[in-house]
């Protein structure tokens, strides 16, 4: 398989993400500006975490805009898997790719730390490698996290077992039913706050991030 | 005839507008005195201190790089280029900005010596938080760090904060970064090659900022004044922009020299690579992109607007530069050309606003200032131990000491910053220092910045000794050899002898404790005229040390991690408590000398603290500082949040229980270990002539020290985890 790590000016952790991806999972991965539009060589796009264009205006409202933007929609409606992690996740909600929006953290302070997560859907191509029920420690950084979606909405997440990760014990950021991670209806693109790709070697203290990418390997079959 | 209301607004004096007109021979245009006001105000010029600077250790048990805007260390393949600098005036009048641009600043310096910035620290000292303003700052600081250094995705990794009543009115604000880049992949700040380009790169020039580095950080603070227009606004995202092209442009190898534009603006960077290069420059001010219409030449030779870099290109190769900051959305625009003939000009539409030899403008004038011993010292320094009343209950101490903010827990500031981004932090903060890795090597940095201002208030020389032998203690207690120094040296106005008096003593210390630990200071930063009308500053020579880790899976940090293990104390405990922050905390007095310090002791410390590191004889390492061994082993007992552990101690010497529990004698380190490796740390401790004591064990959850001390965990967590929020 192949991963395509998409880079917007103000993306900072493309390089965590394409490092985990080549070197930890050890699968052909390239980088892809955010003004390319050919995406068809890749089986997985990560839209990696960061500011880009700064976080001005409102976090991933200005990348939504970006060329890249309309490739990564026809990638996803014709079935590819995406992962959009942290900023990457709040660019896929500004797309319309998830449902939902983001809010400031309700302390209304940048949050980095080690949370824990709960996995609630095993049955996905990004967690297939976790039990349920698993508690994972994996570190989150961000801003503006608190997942928002209305009744309806959640009602509709809920029914068709799109909550992927839940903050366990503590809710770091206000996330309404502490949601930290959601998949589409088709079961293709994940959002996730937490950032996996920070925990997946042993030398940073957790490798419970690690079962994101094995899930997504497994699935699209190694190089 | 120009008035001297005009130079003096401007910061000069009558004797540098006097050298001025005599290296002209004629009176200077207003762009001119302009240049001259900022190139030679001590904040770029270091007139005060350069005396003092030449005497620093250049060489030390690692290679080194030093004399360029940061300096650095060679190790394995790479250059690990680091530097500390204070953007403390700009933080006490706007925060948020003051901070962010500090980070700003100090990483630009990372970079454009052609090392990716992979790791931030910060020293920060505020007033009581008891009072209203200093909470504000604290805050807008904190938040102005994260603001500006999260969205740039360096990570921030460790550093100090201190509160104490001198810096209320003069905050300090300084900002650390470390970068890496292959051995000979660094870039020089200079212009060379007559007929080469000289190309402005980056964000666009406004009014903001200008006399940032003259009237704002090289003055005192005045009652009544308003400054916050010399401070500039920060745009990280234009930054990380800028890191990124400014990387790949280094990569083509048509670019010559490059600097960037901090203090004093495109004064500086023109006039110092040239300067650096020993050639002429010609700049034509009209080309600079700027934000503002009507700009005067002056201004735009003033400006420290952000975020942006000079470079010297090679002629015939500027498209392939544009190209790249025009993938980035920067500009790119050749503003002048390198001649031979040693003058800086600058023209706006084809007239002359400026010109003089570029020599004269980086080569201020040097003063050798008269220092004396402060009036009050001698005083300060008389501590009868009998007139301090034993407290009655240590643990009431212990607990005020835990939640004295100088000691207290930093997670609400150090989780506002991103740490981890880069995926290379391997021991986050809240241990002794942050450990770093690089990947692909199998050896690690550390990192670490301290300074004990008090102490250097009371014993200037020993003080900033302590500062070092601090730093490095905390290196070690990390698994790391200290490799080498970077300084950031704020202190009070430097015309008064007093406060120079400190700053003389203060550096000569460090250079003593640098030369005993083989250590170069590689680069540096002077702040003066750190007073409000309450006064100066404690003097605060502030010290970033980076040590190099053989094998990164050696890392140690300073929790306990294994009920049963043995305690042991390195290092001896002495009846000392002057300069002590119990003595502060609890009995409300700065005063008495500073802990005694003999460096060779300190040094076999550190020795037989390797060794016994690179044995895998020990499970945690944790350095007695501020609140002594009490405090200390309160911090190896709830330090990680996720896994704490009691301690019983039983054998401690027989001394008077504060200064046992709470003196803060130097050269100590509390370690835990596996039993069965007691008698190996004991003959290495010999072996190194440090002294030895097993004094309990990791157990329950208590703390409990003779029968001075029992604490719960949880409510020794409380006291510390919460006191600043």
């Amino acid at each position: 398989m192949k991963f395509g790590v998409i880079v917007f000016p103000g993306s900072n952790c493309d390089q965590d993400c394409f490092h985990v991806a080549s070197k930890v999972m050890e699968q052909p991965t390239e980088y892809v500006w955010h003004k390319d539009s050919k995406l068809d060589k890749f089986d997985c796009l990560i839209i990696p975490g960061g500011f880009s264009y700064g976080d001005y205006l409102r976090c991933g409202a200005i990348a939504r805009f970006s060329p890249i933007m309309k490739s990564v929609i026809d990638f996803a409606n014709s079935g590819g898997l995406v992962i959009g992690i942290c900023n990457g996740f709040q660019i896929l909600l500004e797309a319309g790719l998830l449902p939902g929006a983001m809010l400031r953290n309700k302390g209304l302070h940048f949050i980095c730390k080690y949370v824990k997560l709960r996995v609630e859907n095993n049955n996905t191509a990004f967690s297939s490698k976790y039990q349920k029920g698993q508690v994972l420690r994996i570190p989150i950084a961000h801003n503006e996290g608190n997942y928002y979606i209305d009744d309806d909405g959640l009602k509709e997440l809920k029914k068709n077992d799109q909550i992927v990760f839940r903050y366990h014990g503590e809710n770091p950021n206000g996330a309404i039913d502490d949601i930290a991670g959601i998949i589409n209806k088709k079961g293709n693109v994940l959002g996730m706050m937490p950032h996996p790709e920070r925990s997946s070697e042993l030398e940073l203290n957790s490798i419970d991030g690690k079962g994101v990418f094995e899930s997504i390997v497994e699935r699209m079959g190694k190089k | 005839m120009i008035k001297p209301e005009v130079y003096q607004a401007l910061g000069l004096k009558d004797e540098d507008y006097q050298r001025i007109e005599k290296i002209l021979g004629r009176e200077p245009s207003k762009t001119e005195l302009a240049m001259y006001s900022v190139e030679w105000s001590e904040h770029c010029g270091y007139s005060s201190s350069k005396k003092y600077l030449k005497l620093f250790p250049q060489t030390g048990k690692y290679q080194t790089l030093v004399g360029e805007d940061s300096g650095g260390i060679f190790y394995d393949d790479l250059a690990i280029i680091f530097k500390m600098e204070s953007h403390n005036h700009p933080s006490q009048v706007e925060p948020k900005q003051g901070a962010a641009t500090g980070v700003g600043g100090i990483i630009r310096d990372i970079f454009t010596a052609g090392a990716r910035p992979i790791a931030s620290l910060n020293s920060l000292r505020f007033g009581p938080l008891t009072e209203p303003y200093n909470r504000y700052l604290l805050g807008g600081v904190v938040d102005g760090i994260a603001f500006y250094g999260n969205c740039l995705g360096v990570p921030t990794v460790g550093g100090e904060v201190y509160f104490d009543e001198s810096y209320s009115g003069n905050c300090l604000v300084n900002a650390m970064s470390i970068g890496i880049c292959g051995k000979n992949e660094i870039a020089r700040a200079r212009a060379t090659g007559v007929g080469n380009s000289i190309m402005y790169v980056g964000s666009s020039t406004g009014r903001d900022g200008i006399g940032g580095c003259s009237v704002l950080a090289s003055a005192e603070f005045c009652e009544g004044e308003e400054k916050r227009p010399t401070v500039q606004i920060g745009d990280p995202f234009t930054e990380k922009c800028l890191i990124e092209a400014t990387l790949e442009a280094l990569k083509t190898g048509y670019v010559i020299g490059i600097k960037d534009m901090g203090a004093a603006g495109l004064t500086c960077s023109t006039s110092e690579m040239a300067g650096a290069g020993e050639v002429g420059v010609d700049i034509e001010l009209d080309k600079v992109p700027r934000r503002e219409e009507g700009m005067e030449p002056y201004e735009v030779m003033m400006s420290e607007s952000q975020e942006r870099m000079l470079v010297c290109v090679k002629a015939g190769y500027e498209d392939q530069i544009h190209k790249i900051f025009d993938k980035w959305d920067l500009h790119a625009v050749v503003i002048g050309t390198v001649n031979d003939s040693k003058i800086v000009r600058i023209k706006e539409n084809g007239k002359v606003v400026a010109e003089m030899p570029g020599s004269s403008l980086t080569e201020p004038p040097i003063f050798d200032l008269p220092y004396e011993k402060p009036a009050n010292l001698d005083e300060m320094n008389k501590l009868d131990l009998k007139s301090i009343p034993a407290p009655k209950n240590l643990n009431e101490v212990l607990l005020k000491l835990l939640a004295s903010p100088t000691i207290a827990n930093k997670a609400w500031i150090y989780e506002q910053y991103d740490h981890m981004v880069q995926t290379n932090t391997c021991v986050l903060p809240g241990s002794d220092a942050a450990v770093i890795r690089i990947k692909g090597k199998e050896w690690g940095l550390a990192a670490t910045s301290d300074c004990n201002s008090r102490y250097c208030l009371l014993n200037p020389y020993r003080g900033a000794q302590i500062a070092v032998a601090e730093a490095a203690r905390n290196l070690v207690c990390s698994g790391a050899d200290p490799a080498a120094v970077t300084d950031c040296l704020n202190f009070g106005n430097p015309n008064k002898p007093d406060r120079y008096y400190y700053f003389k003593n203060c550096v000569e210390g460090i250079i003593d404790a640098c030369k005993v630990f083989e250590t170069a200071v590689i680069s540096g930063n002077v702040s003066f005229y750190n007073e409000s009308p309450k006064g100066a500053i404690n003097p605060t020579p502030t010290i970033g040390m980076v040590g190099i880790i053989e094998k990164l899976e050696q890392r140690v940090t300073s929790f306990f991690k294994n009920e049963g293990d043995a305690v042991i104390l390195l290092g001896e405990t002495k009846e000392e408590i002057g300069g002590s922050e119990y003595l502060k905390v609890v009995h409300g007095q700065v005063r008495g000398d500073a802990p005694s310090l003999s460096l060779d002791a300190e040094k076999n410390l550190h020795s037989a603290m390797l060794e016994m590191v690179r044995a895998g004889m020990i499970n945690s390492a944790h350095d007695c500082s501020e609140g002594g061994l009490a405090v200390a082993l309160a911090e190896c007992c709830i330090g990680d949040k996720e896994k704490q552990l009691g301690a019983a101690i039983a054998e401690l010497n027989n001394i008077r229980p504060d200064a046992l529990l709470f003196g803060e004698s130097q050269s100590r380190i509390i370690i835990s270990a596996n039993e069965k490796n007691a008698a190996k740390i004991e003959a290495t401790a010999k072996k190194h002539a440090v002294p030895f004591q097993i004094i309990g064990k990791v157990f329950g959850n208590n703390l409990k020290v003779m029968e001075h001390i029992g604490l719960p965990l949880a409510q020794l967590d409380k006291s510390w985890r919460n006191a600043i929020r």
